[in-house]
């Protein structure tokens, strides 16, 4: 065995462990989200983006080769830098969409808090009344 | 005309009680709501004591969310005119009758009282350098947006015509909302004017305008002011 192999044998067997921890933490990934569904903690469009998105890791996890093949593909020479690239789209667009949610729950509290509030005036007047 | 005074209070006890004195000295018609915006002191006692009656939001609005709770109360009871006169005592009693003059002969949907018109009586509390500026800043623009006429497009002291009250019941900004508010009417297809009016600087406490807020302000207006007439270019 001369030493070029061996260092492409040795290169391999690195790989190999770095799939099996990506895969194991995509699986906990999906487990995480799966059990957050079954105990309702998560409304069901947010379980489907982040069941998408652990799939999608999964993959990649799976056949780590996917990832240069896109990124050569886009002519991304650095395999990784793609896989950032990706990360972050991804979560620049959660972040907006959040902010979306954000605004219109905040807008929607405001209506609530004002017809609580007229209510209980108007509870408060009627009991008035009632005791007059 | 049937008028609601609406007044905006957040953790005002030692002015609302000047406030109420002032408005019952100069209105005694007019009801009174005072809004008390989630005080933690003895504003809505303090309130409900000087004869007002008190809407208390079980959180805090900030200044728009708690305007708008009195443009519901004065929609709802079918008001055919609402004036918003701060619970800090910066506007004055005296000033009312100068501002719904106008709105009952009909002259705007809204009568804003301005410190900087032209011809405006002397001695006016006069805001500090930097928010002058940005004032002024905004009154350009929004004569420029709008073709009214206008100097003191952050003026709170406000009076307001039954139409007006059914739009904001309806929205009205969250966050230093006068300026956007104009553009609003604007879209809606009603009118905004000025009058000169006297003010003062509150008599207790501190402005909630800090100059860090005050960066925020003009950028969150400026910001709100262009998309908003973007939108209504769309339309």
């Amino acid at each position: 065995m001369n030493l070029a192999t061996a260092r492409g044998h040795e290169v391999q067997c690195v790989m190999g462990l770095l799939e099996t921890i990506a895969t194991a933490a995509s699986l906990a990934i999906i487990l995480t989200v799966v059990l957050l569904i079954r105990r309702g903690r998560l409304l069901e469009k947010y379980a489907l983006l982040w069941l998408a998105a652990s799939l999608v890791l999964l993959v990649f996890s799976l056949f780590r080769g996917l990832i240069q093949t896109i990124a050569g593909f886009l002519g991304i020479y650095y395999g990784p830098s793609f896989l950032f690239l990706a990360g972050f789209v991804f979560l620049m667009l959660l972040l907006l969409h959040f902010s979306i949610v954000i605004s219109g729950l905040s807008a929607s509290r405001g209506a609530l808090v004002r017809e609580l509030a007229l209510l209980r005036l108007e509870v408060e007047r009627l009991r008035r009344d009632a005791a007059e | 005309m049937k008028t609601l005074i609406i007044v905006p209070a957040y953790n005002e006890e030692r002015n609302i009680p000047i406030v109420l004195d002032e408005l019952r000295k100069n209105l005694p018609d007019a009801d009174v709501l005072v809004v008390n915006d989630g005080s933690r002191d003895a504003t809505a006692d303090v309130a409900r004591a000087g004869g007002a009656t008190v809407l208390t939001l079980p959180m805090n609005l900030g200044i728009g969310g708690a305007v708008q709770s009195g443009f519901v109360y004065a929609h709802r009871a079918g008001y055919e005119a609402a004036v918003q006169f701060d619970g800090d005592a910066q506007h004055r009693g005296d000033q009312l009758r100068l501002i719904l003059g106008p709105l009952e002969a009909g002259r705007a949907d809204v009568i804003v009282g301005s410190r900087f018109v032209a011809g405006g009586p002397e001695g006016n509390y006069q805001p500090p350098f930097l928010r002058r500026m940005g004032i002024g800043l905004f009154a350009r623009v929004l004569s420029a947006l709008t073709g009214w006429p206008l100097t003191d497009t952050t003026s709170g002291f406000r009076a307001y015509g039954a139409q007006a009250i059914a739009l904001f019941a309806e929205s009205y900004p969250e966050d230093y909302p006068e300026v956007e508010a104009l553009l609003m009417l604007k879209k809606a297809g009603l009118t905004a004017s000025e009058i000169p009016v006297l003010m003062r600087e509150r008599p207790w406490g501190t402005s909630s305008i800090t100059p860090f807020r005050s960066i925020y302000y003009m950028v969150k207006v400026l910001l709100a002011v262009f998309i908003g007439s973007l939108r209504a270019g769309r339309r």
